[in-house]
């Protein structure tokens, strides 16, 4: 009985490390993304060392806003379209407004196409790296500032940046009852 | 079950027969209880889920909505999808498994008889559970047997967390009975059978079991994944909360392609032993069947993405995955030449379990093509999510996966019962299934290359001719299953008696000892007969 006891002890661990291993596909495929730049997934964030731009082309940028489901807030770029030489810096924004009568959080998750052009994008700032609260009938300008890479490859002549708003106010409020509870 | 008391007499050599009672079956180990258990089960659920089947073709007959609501027929189709797959395929080739594996390699039971019970004694408590997800409010699943997020976790009805939980159990299920074949295959044979003279039923299903161990855990983490989203605030694939949708996709089909393998590699082991018996010559090209079996199963851990073609894949991966499947058209082309070239200048005979395993060579094969069309990327556009998508997979499952089963079935049923089949029943079985299935689902690639969509209870009126002709099919197909209901326990009753060679071209130890098969079988390893050695 003990090379039964032998094979099914590995073959249990095998079925456990592969438990496992569907949950490492969830990094795994975040990691695949940031490596290949695939999936319109932009990682290049935060300050940029601002060198001579490339006047010899004009990327057009082209700004998107997309409600999610169910997302009652007026939301819309500024600027429908940014003409940007590679290495300008350029600023630009959203607009939004809450027309209901209560509070709301809401999420931006932004999406590049093509894929390819998202290594590309530098964000220096963006109102996507956190949530925007409205009060009820409020609104916001919201800012985006960004640079394209000079090292953009040369076939891509406009990008597209868009938006989709989600409301995240219940999974917000849950927390912050949940918050209350425990204060309480 | 209980018309199979009188069939499983003790030998009287034996020392002692099955337990009296609900006993028997309730606390069995005997790889025989649970096998024919498995395979009743699974016959239950091949009609439950045949019923669902039956409800969609009903609505389909004529365009517009008459007979069930949109919201109903969207549970149909997920619920004839995860019982046909889960509830019919899976325990079928695992009770199939388990009466022959034993009795194939000359070992006396399974390697873990009181696992084996459990394994068993799990699925109709899962069964149960997803059944009942029927009459909650809210409805049962509605997402697709695929059950894609956010469809499944955002916009799924309360029942969700029992289908989850079903497929949990089902899973651990699986995995032990995996557990369960791989170590009988690898400890127990008897002596002189080496890993190249093993029959191919033993090969395929070891090489399946592998899957289900490698796959079986990683459909457990994506369903785990979404009770998490669902219930304890996790964004795994809410884009709102950071996740990722399509990551919900690539987790699924790492599980979901090597599970169309899971359901097709046994049934090469089966039409890999009836085709010899009936054309009365040595299986051609044994080595290369084998590895055969293994590359595809390498393979199948390559290709997943082919699913997925319009989600938004960079070219470069559109193409290592349409050049990955096609790849895989080779070892199965291996395949099928092997059988053809196994029947080439052989006596061939045409019982029914030959004739279930001739029609599998022909259909599967019809199948396999429509699946390279559905490989090629660029045209993979027009066929996604159509018709044309329920044609394939149901060509490679129903006249595939269910016709092996049904070979096998009527080909070890008199090993089984003691008693010969009925042939002109069986015949009788054989063509109607045979036409029926052609009527059902060879109209679904026109309607599916003409644009219908899947999984849609309504139709454009250009597409009503088909629709009425596969729906006449799927009654007739449907129907004439109850012939193989009454062919089965008409056998299991009576019959000619059958000797323990009961085909005259049978090789392999199961055909060594009597028909039918005592309680208890090679309590001391036997002797490999002439063909092994």
């Amino acid at each position: 009985m003990s090379a039964h006891g032998r094979l099914v002890r590995r073959l249990v661990l095998g079925s456990v490390l592969m438990f496992g291993f569907g949950f490492a596909l969830v990094p795994l495929y975040d990691v695949f993304c940031e490596v290949t730049g695939l999936n319109g997934k932009i990682t290049n964030t935060g300050p940029v060392a601002i060198s001579a731009m490339d006047t010899s082309r004009q990327i057009k940028v082209r700004l998107i806003a997309v409600h999610n489901e169910g997302m009652p807030w007026d939301f819309g770029p500024m600027d429908g379209v940014i003409r940007a030489h590679p290495g300008e810096m350029k600023q630009t924004a959203f607009m939004a407004t809450n027309p209901t009568g209560r509070r709301m959080v809401a999420q931006a998750i932004p999406s590049v196409a093509p894929a390819e052009a998202a290594q590309y994008l530098h964000k220096v700032n963006c109102f996507c790296f956190e949530q925007q609260a409205l009060m009820a009938g409020e609104s916001v300008e919201m800012p985006l500032l960004f640079v394209i890479d000079k090292k953009l490859p040369e076939h891509i002549r406009s990008l597209t940046l868009s938006y989709t708003l989600f409301d995240i106010s219940p999974e917000v409020s849950s927390v912050v009852s949940a918050e209350k509870e425990q204060r309480l | 079950m209980s018309t199979l008391d009188t069939t499983l007499h003790a030998d009287a050599h034996e020392h002692h027969g099955p337990a009296k009672g609900m006993g028997r079956w309730l606390f069995t180990t005997n790889h025989k209880d649970i096998g024919s258990m498995y395979l009743w089960f699974s016959l239950l659920m091949f009609f439950v889920g045949g019923c669902m089947a039956l409800m969609i073709r009903a609505e389909l007959f004529q365009p517009g909505l008459q007979l069930i609501e949109p919201g109903f027929f969207n549970q149909m189709t997920t619920m004839h999808g995860l019982i046909m797959v889960f509830g019919a395929v899976m325990p079928a080739f695992v009770g199939l498994a388990n009466w022959m594996v034993p009795m194939m390699i000359g070992a006396p039971d399974m390697a873990l008889p009181r696992m084996n019970n459990w394994s068993f004694w799990i699925l109709p408590f899962a069964f149960a559970m997803l059944i009942s997800t029927l009459f909650m409010e809210g409805g049962a699943p509605n997402f697709g047997w695929t059950f894609y997020a956010p469809l499944s976790t955002t916009y799924a009805p309360p029942s969700v967390t029992y289908f989850i939980f079903a497929i949990h159990m089902m899973g651990i299920s699986s995995i032990m009975g995996a557990i369960n074949i791989i170590a009988t295959i690898l400890n127990m044979r008897a002596p002189g059978m080496t890993m190249m003279k093993l029959p191919l039923f033993c090969w395929t299903w070891l090489i399946t079991a592998l899957l289900l161990i490698a796959v079986m855990p990683v459909l457990a983490g994506v369903v785990t994944m979404m009770l998490m989203d669902i219930h304890f605030g996790t964004s795994f694939f809410d884009a709102g909360g950071g996740g990722d949708p399509v990551l919900f996709q690539h987790v699924f089909w790492f599980f979901g392609h090597p599970e169309v393998y899971i359901m097709i590699l046994p049934a090469f082991g089966i039409i890999s032993q009836i085709i010899p018996t009936f054309a009365r010559k040595r299986l051609f090209g044994y080595a290369s069947m084998v590895y055969a079996t293994a590359s595809i199963a390498v393979l199948s851990f390559l290709v997943w993405a082919h699913h997925m073609f319009t989600v938004g894949i960079p070219l470069a991966g559109e193409l290592f995955f349409m050049y990955a499947t096609m790849l895989i058209a080779v070892p199965t082309g291996v395949k099928v030449f092997n059988w053809v070239a196994t029947m080439f200048r052989g006596s061939m005979t045409f019982e029914t379990p030959m004739l279930f395993a001739l029609a599998f060579v022909v259909l599967f094969t019809i199948g396999g093509f429509s699946g390279l069309m559905l490989a090629i990327a660029p045209v993979d556009f027009q066929y996604h999510d159509t018709y044309f998508v329920v044609a394939h997979f149901h060509y490679v499952l129903v006249p595939g996966a269910i016709f092996s089963i049904m070979a096998g079935v009527y080909y070890w049923l008199p090993k089984w019962t003691g008693h010969m089949l009925d042939e002109r029943m069986g015949k009788l079985h054989f063509w109607l299934s045979f036409i029926g299935v052609n009527i059902t689902f060879f109209p679904m690639h026109f309607i599916g290359l003409a644009g219908m969509p899947r999984r849609i209870p309504d139709y454009a009126l250009q597409f009503a001719d088909f629709n009425m002709v596969a729906s006449i099919g799927a009654f007739l197909f449907g129907l004439s299953q109850l012939i193989f209901l009454w062919n089965v326990i008409a056998c299991v009753r009576g019959g000619r008696k059958a000797e323990a060679r009961a085909w005259e071209g049978a090789e392999g130890l199961e055909w060594e000892i009597p028909s039918p098969a005592p309680y208890h079988t090679f309590a001391t390893p036997p002797q490999l007969p002439e063909s092994l050695r």
